[in-house]
């Protein structure tokens, strides 16, 4: 089962710019919660800290509090079992090119001295049905590489990919921005039924998409969170002047 | 904001002033022609209500075009839905200008009547109901708004007044119980369209303020934040 996300007074800096001002709110376990707002608002360096990607780039940094359950993300504990816990899947799918279909699930397991191949391979068949894949490649995994699949199911695969280490969280940077409407359908679909075990956190710049899949939304605005509520409260009657002038289409 | 989508909002908004004009004359002809029993007045609220119907099928297809094609949210959603309604509202003002004229034909056939009942007085206050939800939505007032629910229960009591005089008049002078009947009418069409007024200034509350206040109306308009804590 998923585990909520819990995010308190998060701060994040690029060098000496701030990106992201006092950011507090609460991912709900099993719930998909949208985060939205204009180019540069900070929505993608949010998700980036809350499984410490952020600290992927030089001079990057954030202070705060992300806690998963009982877990403290910024507390000294590795990132590497950070990531485990809080997987992701970003805008442009990104299986490794040169490894099979299998292999690609199997890597985040076999990366940390996972050997059991009977195991191995029941969680491969697992994790490509839990993203609605598996009747699609299941006669040409092993042969077929990651790259040879189409664009709606190589982020399908990414997806099977990070749920093989049985994440309790999913963070979806913009994932179906680079995809067709069909494919597009496909994912929003597989949120949909994912959010019953994990926790999903999805960027979109696309606010109906957000209506479709998300029970919550924040709305995000140079780098401060200027409203998190329900989805439904967000678009039908926003309680902030900025987040109406948002979605509304008359900024950004 | 989205240029074509803001032109069809402001095309929508001035097709529903047309038709809120339409209605309103609809109404003020079948009163006076009431009070002057006049046929000619009756006849133009008859032609008046061709116009009225084609003019709400035009509202409704833009009001659907622009769901359609433009995803409208928040604000924009709850205008659009709102001018459907209160399209569909004024048709029915229409429709009630419409049975009005009717009686008022069937009374011009008849010996002219001394009736204990006041219809000038409540066509004057159900046209003002009509005027202020009107400007409601001219303006984007709740207030305004508000004020019109306050006025229903004055033409309610009205109509219940109306009725009951009427009756007392068709028991005690039997020889004009067909005009009394078609006044007792005329009085129920003005109630419905104090009615229709009602559910115009409701659906205005409810795109200003997204409160959905039907069925309250002796309750305080709520506030943004009070509507926003609700949630």
């Amino acid at each position: 089962m998923g585990e909520g996300i819990k995010v308190e007074k998060l701060n994040a800096w690029f060098g000496k710019t701030q990106a992201l001002y006092d950011i507090t709110m609460e991912a709900s376990a099993n719930h998909a919660t949208a985060i939205i707002g204009p180019s540069g608002c900070g929505k993608s360096t949010f998700v980036r800290c809350l499984n410490r990607m952020h600290e992927t780039v030089p001079d990057a940094r954030a202070t705060g509090t992300v806690r998963i359950g009982d877990l403290s993300v910024y507390n000294g504990t590795a990132a590497v079992q950070i990531r485990r816990r809080i997987g992701m899947v970003f805008q442009k799918p990104n299986p490794f090119p040169t490894m099979s279909i299998y292999d690609n699930v199997a890597a985040g397991l076999k990366l940390n001295g996972f050997n059991d191949r009977k195991r191995l391979a029941e969680i491969v068949e697992r994790s490509l049905k839990l993203s609605a894949l598996w009747d699609e490649v299941k006669d040409q995994m092993h042969k077929k590489s990651g790259a040879s699949l189409s664009g709606g199911q190589q982020q399908r695969l990414c997806i099977a990919r990070a749920l093989a280490v049985e994440p309790e969280v999913l963070l979806m940077d913009e994932p179906c921005s680079a995809l067709d409407p069909i494919s597009t359908g496909k994912i929003e679909e597989l949120i949909f039924q994912l959010k019953e075990r994990f926790t999903i956190v999805i960027v979109t710049h696309n606010m109906q998409q957000a209506s479709r899949v998300a029970e919550f939304t924040g709305f995000f605005l140079l780098g401060k969170l200027i409203e998190f509520d329900k989805t439904e409260k967000i678009f039908t009657n926003p309680s902030d002047k900025r987040t109406e002038d948002y979605i509304t289409g008359r900024f950004g | 904001m989205r240029s074509r989508f803001q032109q069809g909002l402001e095309e929508l908004r001035a097709r529903l002033l047309r038709m809120g004009g339409l209605a309103e004359q609809a109404v003020d002809r079948a009163c006076q022609a009431y009070i002057d029993r006049d046929l000619a007045r009756c006849h133009a609220v008859l032609e008046g209500e061709t116009l009225i119907n084609a003019t709400e099928r035009e509202i409704d297809e833009l009001a659907f075009d622009l769901l359609a094609m433009q995803q409208p949210m928040a604000v924009d959603l709850r205008f659009i839905l709102a001018v459907t309604k209160i399209n569909s509202d004024l048709e029915r003002v229409g429709d009630q200008a419409v049975n009005i004229a009717e009686r008022v034909m069937d009374l011009v056939e008849l010996p002219k009547a001394e009736l204990p009942v006041d219809i000038p007085r409540m066509a004057a206050a159900v046209a003002a109901m009509v005027r202020r939800s009107l400007e409601s939505f001219i303006e984007g007032k709740a207030e305004l708004a508000q004020a019109v629910l306050e006025m229903d229960n004055v033409v309610d009591r009205m109509k219940d007044e109306a009725f009951i005089t009427l009756v007392k008049a068709m028991n005690e002078h039997p020889e004009v119980t067909r005009q009394a009947l078609d006044a007792l009418l005329v009085a129920r069409n003005l109630e419905r369209v104090a009615d229709h007024a009602t559910n115009i200034a409701e659906d205005v509350i409810f795109w200003v303020r997204g409160a959905d206040v039907r069925h309250n109306v002796n309750q305080e308009l709520p506030s943004r934040q009070e509507i926003a804590d609700s949630h």
